[in-house]
């Protein structure tokens, strides 16, 4: 199928946006990190056409329905999301150095989807024949990529905070082409307050969507609850600006706890708890 | 009241109007939640599960109520707790909110010149003048100005957007709301269960607790149905529609629009607030009678036959059929054994596919059959469920949506002149996106500059 190829040429050029990165990193040579964003883009671009083109083979074989309705399909959408996030962020703030810590989360997510998980087109069962299926997924993708972006903008706050404590950081040394702090936290900040409601959205629609198909909207199942615990998580890191000291380190550390709570959201329940969502267990 | 007392109440409010407060039990909800996504729940336990554990543990689980978490009393007490707090929080707040709406600071206090943007400009004219010019420039590209003498100075003071600051608002009171929602739908509302056999008329489902619960109208299952994805490859075969077919009626009469009414899964249907949600089906009765078509595999001829369990059926080449079992296994679908005896002692037994005509071919038999169907009859089981409070649900879901957006990304803007003879300085602030903010405010002094006031 054409939209696996796709999908294979598109990890390799999230491969070679995330070693541009590095480069970038390493050497910072200002073309290194314009590589980076552009092969982010180009990748971006083609695996918008995958994503086309198997929804598309899906309808050829009879099944037709959007490609977000099992574990391969959903971690493609989830490394599409986290470009899109990214790519966005680049545009307004420009700081490249981003993508070095963003990049690697949708290159891991490209390569396992593409060497581990069935990539087989499934037939759709009744539950998830639903428009909302298609609104919650994009609307909980969204929000876990800004989740991610924020994870690793804190990952890079982390950083380079201890090496301003330290002192040890020599004049034109790799920090400096970090952001300042100060931009970190606020960029940290900004991808929560995208993420936030769209997870909200994502939550709502959820919900809805169970409304339709068993009577319930809510029924605490392990998914559910997760996807609550991963909100009051984030809700509490927007509290916490507004009492003191829950700014910089501990804002970063908190935005990194949520996005590990979002992964076990995802992931975990439904590889290690059990529950009613789609993509089941690995096997 | 005693000032010890007054001390204690204003202790009491100061605990549920803390923000620490709130973070304490955001976190310790979002902990304490993970326990029921571990231990099993009620109603979904499973029997062997008990075996799993020891008998203390069972104990002491049943005590914290760790098997209906969710509706136990301490996380209820948690949930009750959060909701005074949020509306302690908004007592607290709301009419300082207001106020600072309704009478904005309308001249710049020595504070907010200290950390608020500024830029600096020279006049020409006298005073007077220029404060008619700056009033008119900025009414005309931000917003119509408040002018306030002080002293020697005037302070023109102009805003946008005042009002995004209750989106926080917003949001907490869709809280209470969605809140409030779930509660209306437990006090009046219920979930039931029911299954109808088809051709069968039902007015009462069950309630969870086995009570019956009457509708108020008849409804009649005319018919249910399954289909399936075609499976090229003759691998499992996924449903892909249950199917009831509904006709409602009240005292026997039909009900306009609810007459043959389809409900699928994702598809429910909704009279008088009741809504029936397609869940499960089955077999009501075992079958008597099992249909085959039969084709010859030379001249092509078609037949039908009906197999009963226990007798033998002749078939058109003249041997013996016979009806041995019928299997319905996951994935597999719907097959019947049949018996064939020929010359032999022991009959020939093999499994026929419901609807699956390709496969019998495979064995090579001159008759090829089709299993098409039984005489027994189906059931549907319908989720019955009555919640008054869903709207209101939803409704806080809106409302929490656009009040984070407001939230998060309506930035209340404001600025202000600060006007001295021949000279003038400008102040700017914005409650959110403040590098945004600031190229507005760039732009806005280079437009000052151009004015040549
Ligand atoms: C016990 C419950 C809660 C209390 C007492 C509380 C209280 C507050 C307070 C005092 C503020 C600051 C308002 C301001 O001056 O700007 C605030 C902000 C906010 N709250 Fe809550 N809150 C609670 C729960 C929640 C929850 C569950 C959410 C989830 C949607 C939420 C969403 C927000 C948002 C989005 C903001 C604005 C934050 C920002 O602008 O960065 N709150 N809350």
């Amino acid at each position: 199928m054409l939209s696996a190829k796709l999908f294979n040429v598109t990890t390799i050029f999230y491969m070679l946006s995330m070693l541009a990165f590095f480069g970038f990193l390493a050497s910072r040579n200002k073309i290194a990190g314009t590589a980076g964003s552009a092969l982010a883009w180009l990748g971006f671009a083609i695996q918008t056409v995958a994503i086309g083109f198997r929804w598309k083979e899906s309808y050829d074989i009879g099944m037709g329905h959007a490609p977000m309705s099992n574990l391969y399909e959903s971690v493609v959408f989830f490394a599409w999301s986290i470009v899109l996030i990214f790519g966005i962020i680049d545009i307004k703030y420009r700081y490249r150095v981003i993508g070095a810590f963003v990049m690697p989360f949708a290159l891991l997510g490209m390569a396992w989807a593409q060497m581990y998980l069935p990539a087989d087109i499934n037939p759709l069962m009744p539950a998830l024949q639903s428009n909302w299926l298609l609104y919650h997924v994009i609307t909980c993708f969204l929000g876990y990529a800004a989740f991610a972006v924020a994870c690793g903008v804190s990952g890079m706050y982390l950083i380079k905070s201890r090496s301003e404590e330290k002192n040890t950081e020599a004049a034109g040394g790799m920090m400096s082409h970090f952001p300042p702090t100060r931009v970190l936290d606020d960029l940290n900040y900004k991808a929560i307050m995208v993420g936030f409601p769209l997870l909200t959205l994502g939550i709502i629609t959820g919900a809805a969507w169970a409304n339709y198909a068993w009577g319930t909207y809510w029924s605490w199942d392990p998914k559910e609850t997760w996807s609550l615990i991963v909100w009051f998580i984030y809700a509490a890191f927007l509290h916490a600006r507004f009492t003191k000291g829950w700014v910089g380190k501990r804002a970063a550390w908190l935005s990194i706890i949520g996005f590990m709570a979002t992964i076990f959201c995802y992931l975990g329940v439904n590889l290690l708890l059990s529950g009613l969502h789609s993509y089941g267990s690995l096997n | 009241m005693g000032t010890n007392q007054r001390g204690i109440m204003q202790q009491v409010w100061d605990f549920f109007c803390s923000l620490k407060l709130t973070l304490f039990l955001l976190i310790t909800l979002a902990i304490t939640s993970i326990i029921g996504t571990i231990i099993p729940q009620y109603p979904n336990i499973d029997e062997r599960y008990w075996a799993t554990i020891s008998t203390a543990r069972r104990a002491f689980y049943d005590k914290l109520g760790f098997f209906d978490m969710y509706h136990s009393w301490w996380f209820l007490a948690l949930l009750a707790i959060f909701s005074i707090n949020l509306i302690a929080c908004s007592i607290k707040r709301l009419p300082h909110v207001f106020t600072f709406i309704r009478e904005p600071a309308v001249t710049i206090s020595e504070t907010q010149q200290k950390i608020f943007m500024c830029k600096d400009f020279k006049l020409q004219g006298s005073i007077d003048e220029s404060r008619d010019k700056l009033a008119a420039f900025i009414e005309s590209s931000f917003a119509k100005p408040v002018i306030t003498q002080a002293g020697n100075q005037y302070h023109l003071f102009a805003q946008k957007n005042p009002w995004c600051r209750l989106g926080v608002y917003v949001v907490h009171a869709s809280i209470l709301v969605i809140m409030a929602g779930t509660i209306i739908g437990n006090i009046w509302g219920y979930k039931g269960f029911v299954a109808i056999v088809e051709g069968e008329t039902i007015n009462t489902v069950k309630s969870r607790n086995d009570k019956d619960i009457p509708l108020g109208f008849e409804v009649r299952c005319d018919q249910f149905t399954v289909t399936f994805y075609d499976s090229p490859g003759g691998g499992p075969q996924m449903p892909k529609e249950f199917k009831s077919i509904l006709t409602l009626t009240e005292q026997g009469k039909e009900i306009p629009g609810y007459k043959h009414a389809r409900v699928i899964v994702n598809e429910p249907l909704t009279y008088k607030g009741i809504t029936f949600y397609q869940s499960s089906y089955g077999q009501a009765n075992n079958p008597t009678t099992f249909y085959f078509t039969i084709r010859d595999r030379e001249n092509g001829k078609l037949e039908q036959i009906a197999l009963r369990p226990g007798a033998h059926t002749r078939l058109p080449d003249g041997r013996l059929a016979a009806i041995v079992d019928l299997t319905d296994n996951p994935g597999e679908g719907l097959a019947a054994v049949v018996g064939i005896k020929d010359q032999e002692p022991e009959p020939k037994f093999f499994k026929v596919y419901k609807n699956r005509p390709e496969l019998d071919e495979l064995r090579g038999d001159k008759l090829i059959f089709v299993f098409t169907g039984t005489d027994a009859k189906l059931y549907t089981g319908l989720q019955v469920n009555k919640d008054p409070g869903v709207w209101v649900v939803w409704i806080g879901c809106i409302m929490m949506c656009v009040g984070l957006c407001i939230a998060f990304f309506i930035s209340h803007k404001r600025v202000w002149i600060v006007v001295q003879h021949g000279y003038a300085r400008m102040y700017g602030n914005a409650s959110k996106n403040q590098p945004g903010f600031t190229i507005a405010f760039d732009a806005l002094a280079d437009e000052f500059n151009r004015q040549n006031i």
